[in-house]
């Protein structure tokens, strides 16, 4: 069930009041994942954390182009909850969403030359910073308007129970993690979104990245409840819950909960995980809008130095997290290296996958050319499972 | 042949679809209990159950937005809006994720969705109600765009609109709902981007889409009393358009009028006007000739609104200008 608010409310409190809130942190296990899980953990957060880094870097030097946003600071919400899921499950996310697509598995190469607007891309140069897109790992997405992708979500959740209960006659099995920054709260799209979800009991998870700012706008100045959004759950009929997105294991065994419960009942829990970002919500940001102690206080509690802190009494030797070290920074030195020698997408590729079918692309150009032709074979064929097509009249 | 009005020839078509292909589902508000707000779907919940013929809340932009993502995931959803002026306040979804996932994903994610509902004005429904989207939306790479103009027409386009892999906007009208026509029992689908000849003729090609074509159909028989002989080519898709066939026609008639129900600025038939002026230039004796819906907001006293729909008496209006008989 939802928290119940604190009797007394300061909606004037100043920015970054409601981030520092931290939820009690619930007693996990800790030291039940495994060493070399943890590690693991470890490992990806500071490849994420690498990954950025270059990225602000070849940002300023131009090989990145558009908008680009980074996700340092939250890194352990996207390993957490990816660990928690089963590969099988969707995820859709916003424009924040390198740290997704490398904790689902994403090659770190693809996603740098996606930005690089490289053929070797993800999305082959099409998509950029804000669309990653991986069909092979179920990622379905970043997407650039702001709470967009919470419909989709629940499009997917609508999608995977229609499969596997209507279609195949069995019990709905998977469970889609849908995010969302606390700027989308505000958004009427996540609003008919989660009264769809509750309505029709899809199991989704529907997790808020609670930064604690919609870009230079805090929670408390733009949101409602902004101390408590989890609350807002409740008016859908769904479980709304707090998790502390700054530790990976607490993140880890909250939503490890979270989606045993979805996948087994198929209703929907809206997630408010509380976390903060480090840099500007995007490189053109100078963050005048909240002071650097703040900024310092929650660096000091930074989510890859907390798992640090708990593998260093596991055991974790210095040489082996200098080893880690060493190793991602050069799998993000061979990513920019891949990405550069990338090729740009060859000009044809401007008309290619805008239709599926033969139908080319309108150019305006001939009469003719508006009636397609075979240069356009697409990439992917939808799912056509009946044979066979009627009369043509 | 059996006659059944367009409403029976749509839901024939998605019933078929849906009897052969467990991925095809209906949503939209009042599709199931209610039987439909124009009872295009009547019956349909009690052939297929509540699991796929599913009555949603007032909430377009999220339940189109649930369509596409779980057209992303591979299953086959038609939308219905039970007006297409309703669509407006799911602009993104259906402008921004449906029409562009398959080329921002690199060809990852197609979107095989059917969105269809009421369009066009006539109803006396005031400014908000009557909206013609194809100006609108015709804009947009990405998306097909139906606009049938008789049942037969409806039931086969639907069935395309349903087993293609892309994104389908398909436009109806409520003043066509109980048009009956002639259509066949036997199973038959259209293939898009293949306009009809409505009617041949020699002296003028009055090129059409969706209910206006049969304004231009009376209009073509008022001027044949004239001595004009109109060919009118029902268009069927706006994309694909069938270019070949308008520029067949023009390169025989040596005229052309264009009449479209949305308005003129940036419209479909600006584009075919466009498209005639270049590929016909030496074959035309005048220029191309326009009529569309009045550039001001529906009216809703009839009489104001019957004089801006693009109506038989303008369309005649514009034949005759257009063959200097005016």
């Amino acid at each position: 069930m939802a928290s119940a608010p604190p009797a007394s409310v300061d909606a004037t409190s100043g920015a970054g009041d409601c981030a520092t809130a931290q939820p009690p942190r619930p007693n996990v296990p800790r030291n039940e994942v495994p060493f070399e899980t943890a590690r693991g953990w470890l490992r990806e957060m500071m490849l994420i954390r690498e990954f950025e880094l270059r990225c602000m870097q070849a940002y300023q030097d131009k090989k990145i182009g558009g908008f680009c946003h980074v996700y340092i600071g939250q890194e352990a919400v996207a390993v957490g909850c990816v660990a928690a899921a089963e590969q099988r499950d969707p995820i859709v996310t916003a424009y924040r969403d390198h740290g997704h697509a490398l904790a689902r598995g994403m090659d770190p190469r693809f996603c740098m030359a996606e930005m690089f607007g490289r053929i070797g891309g993800c999305a082959k140069g099409k998509g950029g910073s804000m669309h990653m897109f991986d069909r092979a790992n179920n990622l379905f997405g970043g997407h650039g308007i702001v709470g967009a992708q919470i419909p989709l979500g629940v499009g997917l959740a609508f999608g995977t129970k229609y499969e596997d209960e209507v279609i195949n006659g069995g019990k709905s099995s998977r469970v889609t993690l849908a995010f969302l920054g606390d700027g989308a709260l505000n958004q009427g799209s996540v609003h008919e979104a989660m009264n769809l979800a509750g309505l029709f009991d899809l199991p989704v998870i529907i997790i808020c990245e609670n930064n604690g700012y919609s870009m230079g706008t805090s929670i408390v100045r733009g949101t409602t409840m902004g101390h408590d959004i989890s609350a807002k759950a409740a008016a859908y009929g769904m479980e709304g819950i707090a998790i502390d997105g700054m530790d990976v294991l607490e993140t880890y065994w909250a939503m490890r909960d979270v989606v045993e419960r979805v996948r087994s009942t198929s209703r929907p829990v809206f997630v408010d995980m509380r976390c903060y970002r480090y840099k500007g919500h995007s490189m053109s940001d100078p963050r005048k809008y909240r002071t650097r102690e703040e900024e310092e206080a929650y660096e000091r509690d930074d989510p890859i130095g907390r798992l640090k802190a708990h593998l260093d009494s596991r055991g974790l030797t210095e040489d082996d997290f200098k080893s880690i070290q060493r190793e991602v920074r050069a799998t993000v030195r061979a990513a920019v290296e891949w990405s550069d020698q990338s090729p740009v997408p060859p000009m044809s590729d401007l008309y290619r996958d805008v239709y599926l079918e033969r139908w080319g692309p309108y150019t305006g150009s001939s009469a003719p050319e508006m009636l397609g032709g075979g240069e356009n074979e697409p990439s992917f064929k939808a799912i056509r499972p009946v044979e066979g097509e009627g009369e043509l009249l | 042949m059996r006659e059944i009005e367009f409403r029976d020839a749509v839901r024939e078509a998605m019933s078929e679809e849906m009897r052969r292909d467990t991925r095809v589902m209906l949503l939209g508000e009042e599709v199931a209990q209610y039987n439909g707000a124009y009872k295009v779907s009547r019956g349909m919940l009690d052939e297929f159950g509540p699991r796929r013929v599913i009555d949603t809340p007032i909430s377009e932009s999220g339940f189109a937005g649930m369509a596409i993502g779980a057209a992303m995931l591979g299953l086959r959803p038609i939308v219905e809006f039970m007006s297409w002026s309703f669509s407006l306040v799911a602009a993104d979804p259906i402008l921004n994720n449906a029409p562009k996932m398959l080329y921002m994903s690199g060809g990852q994610y197609g979107c095989p969705v059917v969105f269809r509902g009421n369009d066009g004005a006539g109803g006396q429904l005031g400014s908000t109600h009557s909206w013609a989207v194809e100006g609108l939306y015709s804009n947009v790479p990405g998306l097909k765009m139906v606009i049938p103009s008789n049942p037969a027409d409806a039931k086969g386009l639907m069935k395309t609109a349903i087993r293609d892999d892309d994104p389908v906007f398909f436009l109806e009208s409520e003043r066509l709902l109980s048009l009956k026509g002639e259509v066949p029992e036997a199973e038959y689908l259209i293939p898009f981007g293949q306009a009809r000849i409505a009617r041949t003729g020699r002296d003028c090609t009055i090129v059409s889409f969706g209910r206006p074509v049969l304004f231009c159909l009376e209009a073509a028989d008022a001027l044949a009393r004239e001595g004009i002989d109109c060919e009118v080519l029902d268009m069927r898709t706006i994309r694909p358009l069938d270019a070949a066939a308008i520029v067949r026609s023009v390169r025989r008639t040596g005229a052309c009028v264009v009449v479209d129900q949305s308005w003129s600025f940036g419209s479909p038939g600006s584009e075919v006007a466009a498209l005639v002026h270049r590929e016909c230039f030496d074959d035309l004796d005048n220029h191309v000739h326009r009529v569309h819906s009045a550039d001001v907001p529906a009216p809703y006293a009839y009489d104001l609104e019957q004089e801006y729909l693009p109506n038989t008496r303008r369309i005649c209006e514009a034949v005759r200008a257009c063959l200097y008989k005016a």
